[in-house]
């Protein structure tokens, strides 16, 4: 049974940032009906982690570059649906398996990517979970109200023959930043729980969007926090914790919410 | 006579190949125009193609300098969760113009997943006249309404429409006698 050690509050923090942005991206995917897309960028991000370790680049900025050339080929590339996040997802994995079969580095990166490294997080992962939670606030104050206006209304940009472009490749943008620094900080797996399991609990629970919004966060930070602590105390690796934590609590919630009439 | 928000001359739209025309009608500020013709004529090819979303293979369409457009789609975009109620739904599609009418005042407090079908496509074409655009374009906005809710959108566009005029598709010629200043029939 491990114990808590100051050294843990670097990784801590970090964490919790990426938490409480992954939550609030997440929501704005799943009403896009675009979740998938962050299970691509993480892939992606992954693959490219690896092959920046492999020439020295720290995982985090790795991550960075190959989850934004993912969004700027999807955006630029005028992609439609799931599909080009479908096939982020198996190139991501291909390259990641090569690249770990075929360096010095071997199997144990690949398997930490996945798995996750979070009591392993230093300054750098610290500095862009700060980066990104900043970035979140901030591009979701600006794009927030544009992404679901376009969900609803589509057209009107086009109508007023304003580019949307711009909006789109921001959002494919923050999303591809969230998940590449969430995927070097925690690892794959436990960064698509936090970007899919509370948007998922909060749209079923919430009465309006604000809700919406402030239940997925709250479940994301508490299911985090629960999970950090979980994970040392039974000395167990963080990522499978937090995703089986999440799991749990969502399903049971979940099945026992009232279920919502559609007419 | 004021200048019109939009003028078309000898208009031919379409996708592919051409659908529609050559039409030539013009709109006035203040003005609700309803489209009338068979099903697959082209009326809603004539709603794209003034939204940007069609071809335009001959002729003008002219819109006034600086004219503001707001679209709804025949099918409002309606998600099997949506957790978001109607002052969500309003205040995102910035229609602030004026109040909702009364009859949907009690909606707003309630998710968009749980309004009925009629209720749901009031308050999406509310979501659209209740905004500051110039020209309102409306396809089939009768689409799932009772003729409670038809009369209650008749009201609505008969309303003084200030500056800004709407033209809209149904396949209700009643209605559309009710709600329009003036029809165009598509041949």
């Amino acid at each position: 049974m491990m114990s808590w050690d100051p050294l843990f509050a670097v990784p801590f923090v970090s964490g919790l940032l990426i938490a409480a942005a992954l939550s609030t991206v997440g929501a704005l995917l799943r009403l896009r009906n675009e979740w998938l897309a962050a299970l691509g960028f993480a892939h992606l991000a992954g693959a490219s982690a690896l092959i920046g370790l492999a020439v020295h680049v720290p995982a985090v900025f790795g991550a960075t570059f190959g989850a934004a050339v993912g969004a700027i080929i999807k955006t630029l590339g005028r992609f439609r649906g799931n599909t080009v996040y479908a096939l982020m997802i198996l190139a991501g994995w291909s390259v990641t398996l090569l690249v770990a079969a075929n360096t010095p580095l071997g199997s144990v990166l690949g398997h930490a990517m996945v798995e996750g490294q979070l009591y392993f997080a230093g300054v750098s992962h610290l500095t862009a979970a700060g980066m990104l939670a900043a970035a979140t606030v901030a591009g979701l104050y600006w794009l927030m109200p544009i992404v679901i206006r376009n969900r609803f209304f589509p057209g009107h940009d086009a109508a007023n023959r304003v580019p949307a472009w711009r909006w789109l490749l921001a959002f494919d943008l923050l999303t591809a930043l969230s998940m590449a620094v969430a995927t070097a900080t925690v690892g794959l797996m436990a960064a698509f729980a936090l970007v899919f399991v509370p948007p998922w609990l909060a749209f079923r629970l919430a009465a309006n969007w604000k809700q919406a919004l402030l239940i997925s966060l709250g479940f994301a930070t508490n299911g985090y926090v629960a999970a950090f602590l979980l994970a040392l105390w039974l000395d167990q690796p963080f990522g499978p914790v937090l995703v089986a934590l999440l799991l749990i609590i969502a399903s049971i919630m979940h099945a026992g919410s009232r279920r919502v009439d559609h007419p | 006579m004021p200048q019109p928000l939009l003028a078309a001359r000898g208009l031919v739209t379409g996708y592919k190949e051409p659908v529609l025309g050559p039409l030539s009608f013009s709109i006035g500020p203040g003005e609700v125009v309803g489209l009338w013709g068979a099903n697959g004529c082209g009326k809603s090819t004539l709603l794209r193609a003034i939204a940007n979303k069609a071809r335009i293979f001959m002729g003008d369409l002219e819109q006034k300098p600086g004219l503001t457009l707001a679209w709804q789609i025949q099918q409002p975009v309606r998600l099997d969760e949506m957790p978001l109620n109607g002052h969500d739904y309003l205040r995102y599609a910035k229609a602030g113009r004026e109040p909702p009418p009364a009859r949907m005042i009690p909606w707003l407090d309630q998710r968009l997943d749980t309004l009925s079908g009629g209720q749901f496509q009031l308050l999406a074409v509310w979501a659209i006249l209740g905004g500051w655009a110039d020209l309102v374009l409306l396809d089939e906005p009768t689409n799932n309404l009772d003729p409670e809710g038809q009369q209650t959108l008749a009201e609505i566009l008969k309303t003084e429409q200030d500056t800004r005029a709407v033209l809209l598709t149904s396949h209700e010629r009643s209605f559309m006698e009710q709600a329009c200043d003036r029809v165009i029939e598509i041949e």
